[in-house]
């Protein structure tokens, strides 16, 4: 096939050119671009909130901005990041995209929904820059009460308001997928065929729908106390503070899981393909997914250990926490597990599924960690909490959402990207990240707490490193940014199938035409039989 | 120049907390190992020798699955077991405690000894001695954080929390704020002194006293006219306080509670909020004309009225009603 072959061939892309053939497109590939582009922005706007945070504490004295300053970088780079890239990320671009295809719909069952969810990111999304132009927020991202609700002087009520709006998107997004994956399967696709992305797409949609509404309520909450003076958290009004931490976590928790159930699929996928086998112990796998969506919502009182919540409470959320940590124990000795005699590609996605890995099984031990009461006492609010969950969410997530760009680039661009590229800045990544925030656990058990703008002199060597690994990792994030940008115009005409992949959107052109597939197809086999593929003959990029 | 990489360790939970963490990054590296090694060993051993090869699939195996199920399952309870007993012996603080209270505000820490001291942002206290903090805020939330005791407690408005901890090694310790508090959080610091028992008692008797805790207490009480009620043979509208700290009282609506010092707190700002059984919700409300430092004084005051001890010869005139009538009386009713 050449490049003349891509531009005639009627595809999603070329289907139409104009902005409004995008802004009112119910194209579920052209909605998850439209998403894609969304939240790139955001990781920049909170990468660049990061970088300025890492500038700040080269040196232990408060030189670069000012404390009030500081306090606004760190809660709008985690308000940015977690609400605006991290939970939208993979299911709203990759899960958008290949859902669907994967198990041989045309398109999602609410198309049109499916749009709404999207604008609403938008104008969440918009009211959340507004506040950040606007002055700033300084509570955290955890909006504590009564800072939040009583003492902050900052635009608390408009990023509650960008954040509220947001979550329906994330409600949307979850509801379209449930219905989807139970009434749009293809003939022929049962539940233990489907491909473990959708699996895990299925349980984070579970959380997105019963987790999202109990923020939205908890931020009406902070909305009313603030503006109207209801006592709910602040005790001069009659309220409980630590009340406001119940509910904020009671979500917030699982959304950890919204974020990196998602890249486990994505890693599933990856780890299947490019050692050519399929995912030993598919239904453990399956059903870790599901387990950790049910598990995760009874394990929010961790974060709430030294809160003055109840001794026998904490007892209780301890022990439960560590039943959450079994099925995702069990996700990565299944994923090892599949590379014994297989094939083994060291092609860039794998690589990151690799890093993923790697950095995913440090940051769950170290979940263990804080998971234990009496270690958390010492631990939590220091910098060994942002090392922990940066490894889960940085090192799990974006790893796997950069996996799963590489991996479906092809599909949904029809172009390879350039892979010596690709490889030296997965490699880039891996060790700026780990330069990052490896440092940082030693730095939060000597004690260094979060969110502090000036710190004693002793742990500035730390954070120098640390500093010096976020310098690399900025420049391996933006190498994809260019070279994706450049494969679109220069990249190797891909073909349908470059990775010799077994899912049904590889058995469709890529691009993909407007309804995926010209015709339904009739599932046949389990996911990841590969003899269907190499047999054929693999078209190999 | 010397790179310090691990916190110093001065209170008796530093050791415990020590160990535990030796046990953690023993478990964890020997996971991280088997599993980077086993990856690497795949993924080297098994490479892609040719495109056109298809390895055997390999399905599953109840018994792998179970065994890295069941024996990750059994390593971790033996952390949240050792977790959880070092998180029990950090909420009991010993009877025999040294009594610190701490009040903390936006963004200052404010500690008063038991003596009369006051300190701000700094905190002397004995080695060997078990010393237990009541802490409460006056704004936002708090936290209370020595790393070099390994222990953390968040400061709360509106309650009281209390943590605990036996200094072991004469020193001076990083205090910080350890949750978030606004502006100048990173500025909420200060130090603990840990001193040699006779170095303490000597900075004790130079300092600058401001009466002991209980005393200001009394003049406060005065002050407020809180006796004009509170009698202590019980014969005012309000029950006695004499010998109330720590005991079991029996309320309105017939539950009861104990006497300690949420209790005590919650009744001088909000005193309708549990009535005791037998009188009338007369008392009008303290909050915002006593700090919480007046409390905190007001409750030591109301500590220090104890009970005559049992089979003591003489009582003392103006406590020759037995106090525990008082209250206990009308619920018989």
């Amino acid at each position: 096939m050449n490049t003349a072959a891509i531009e005639t061939q009627e595809n999603y892309l070329n289907a139409g050119y104009g902005l409004k053939s995008w802004l009112l497109t119910k194209d579920h590939k052209r909605i998850a671009i439209l998403y894609l582009i969304t939240v790139t922005i955001f990781f920049f706007i909170g990468g660049i909130f990061a970088s300025l945070i890492r500038i700040e504490l080269l040196t232990p004295q408060g030189d670069l901005v000012s404390s009030e300053t500081y306090n606004k970088l760190f809660t709008m780079h985690g308000i940015a990041m977690i609400f605006f890239f991290l939970i939208p990320s993979i299911p709203a671009t990759l899960g958008n995209f290949f859902l669907p295809m994967m198990i041989g719909a045309r398109d999602l069952a609410f198309p049109r929904i499916n749009l709404l969810s999207w604008y609403l990111l938008v104008i969440g999304g918009a009211f959340a820059l507004f506040a950040m132009l606007a002055g700033g927020v300084d509570t955290g991202w955890t909006f504590y009460t009564p800072y939040s609700t009583t003492y902050s002087n900052s635009w608390v009520i408009a990023t509650a308001l960008g954040i509220f709006v947001s979550g329906f998107s994330s409600i949307l997004t979850g509801l379209n997928f449930i219905v989807t994956v139970h009434r749009m399967r293809a003939p022929g696709m049962t539940w233990f065929r489907m491909p473990l992305f959708v699996w895990a797409n299925y349980a984070t949609a579970v959380i997105q729908v019963l987790g999202t509404p109990v923020v939205a309520v908890t931020l009406v909450l902070v909305f009313c106390e603030r503006v109207f003076h209801i006592g709910i958290f602040d005790p001069n009004l009659g309220g409980d503070p630590v009340l406001f931490q119940h509910m904020f976590w009671f979500y917030s928790h699982p959304a950890v899981y919204i974020m990196v159930l998602p890249a486990m699929g994505v890693i599933s996928e990856i780890i299947s393909v490019f050692s050519r086998k399929p995912i030993f112990g598919y239904h453990f796998v399956a059903f870790s997914s599901m387990a950790i969506a049910v598990i995760g919502f009874l394990v929010w009182g961790h974060h709430l250990f030294v809160s003055t919540q109840s001794v026998y409470a904490g007892l209780v959320f301890s022990f439960l926490s560590y039943f959450v940590a079994i099925p995702s124990a069990v996700k990565v000795f299944n994923w090892t597990a599949t590379l014994y005699k297989g094939s083994i590609s060291f092609a860039t996605p794998m690589l990151y599924a690799f890093g993923f890995i790697g950095l995913f099984t440090i940051g769950g031990l170290t979940g263990l960690f804080v998971a234990s009461l009496g270690f958390d006492v010492h631990v939590t609010d220091t910098y060994f909490v942002v090392a922990h969950f940066h490894y889960v969410m940085v090192g799990g997530t974006i790893m796997a959402f950069l996996g799963g760009l590489h991996y479906w680039w092809p599909k949904m661009t029809g172009r390879m990207y350039p892979e010596n590229w690709a490889k030296l800045s997965a490699a880039i990544i891996f060790v700026g990240f780990n330069l990052t925030f490896f440092p940082q656990f030693i730095l939060g058990y000597m004690g260094m707490p979060r969110r502090y703008h000036v710190y004693p002199d002793e742990f500035q060597v730390l954070h120098v490193l640390s500093t010096a690994g976020a310098s690399i990792l900025a420049i391996g994030y933006l190498f994809p940014m260019f070279y994706f940008m450049w494969s679109l115009r220069y990249g190797e005409v891909a073909g349908a199938n470059p990775w010799g992949a077994t899912g049904l959107e590889w058995k469709t052109p890529s691009p993909p035409p407007v309804h995926n597939f010209d015709e339904i197809p009739v599932v046949t086999h389990e996911a990841y039989d590969y003899s269907t593929v190499v047999g054929e003959g693999v078209e190999v990029g | 120049m010397k790179i310090p990489l691990f916190p110093e360790s001065a209170s008796n939970f530093a050791p415990d907390v020590d160990h535990l963490l030796y046990y953690l990054v023993a478990v964890s590296v020997f996971f991280t190992v088997l599993i980077f090694a086993s990856i690497f060993y795949f993924a080297i051993r098994y490479r892609r020798r040719s495109d056109n090869e298809l390895p055997k699939p390999i399905h599953a195996s109840l018994v792998l699955e179970i065994a890295w199920s069941v024996i990750p399952f059994g390593l971790t309870m033996v952390m949240f077991a050792w977790g959880a007993n070092i998180f029990f012996k950090e909420s009991r603080p010993p009877k025999d405690a040294m009594q610190i209270y701490v009040v903390a505000k936006q963004w200052m820490w404010k500690l008063q000894h038991m003596e009369g001291q006051r300190e701000i942002n700094e905190l002397h206290i004995p080695v060997g001695r078990p010393v237990k903090l009541t802490m409460t805020s006056e704004d936002a939330i708090h936290s209370f954080f020595v790393p070099a005791f390994r222990t953390k407690q968040d400061v709360v408005p509106g309650r009281y929390s209390t943590t605990w901890f036996t200094a072991t090694k004469p020193g001076k310790y990083h205090l910080f704020c350890a949750e978030y508090c606004g502006t100048k959080h990173s500025g909420m610091t200060g130090w603990i002194y840990a001193m040699e028992p006779q170095d303490y008692q000597a900075w004790l008797s130079g300092g600058r006293s401001f009466g002991s805790l209980a005393e200001n207490g009394e003049k406060l009480f005065q002050d407020l006219a809180c006796g004009n009620c509170h009698k202590a043979d019980g014969s005012g509208r309000c029950p006695s306080l004499v010998g109330l700290y720590g005991r079991s009282v029996q309320l309105a609506d017939g539950r009861f509670v104990n006497a300690d010092e949420a209790y005590l707190r919650e009744s001088i700002l909000q005193p309708n909020a549990k009535i005791v059984a037998g009188y009338q919700p007369l008392m009008p409300t303290f909050q915002g004309q006593v700090t919480e430092e007046g409390v905190l004084e007001l409750i030591e005051y109301i500590k220090s009225l104890a009970p005559p001890p049992a089979g003591a010869g003489t009582t003392p005139a103006e406590i020759n009603v037995n106090p525990g009538v008082a209250t206990a009386a009308p619920s018989n009713r």
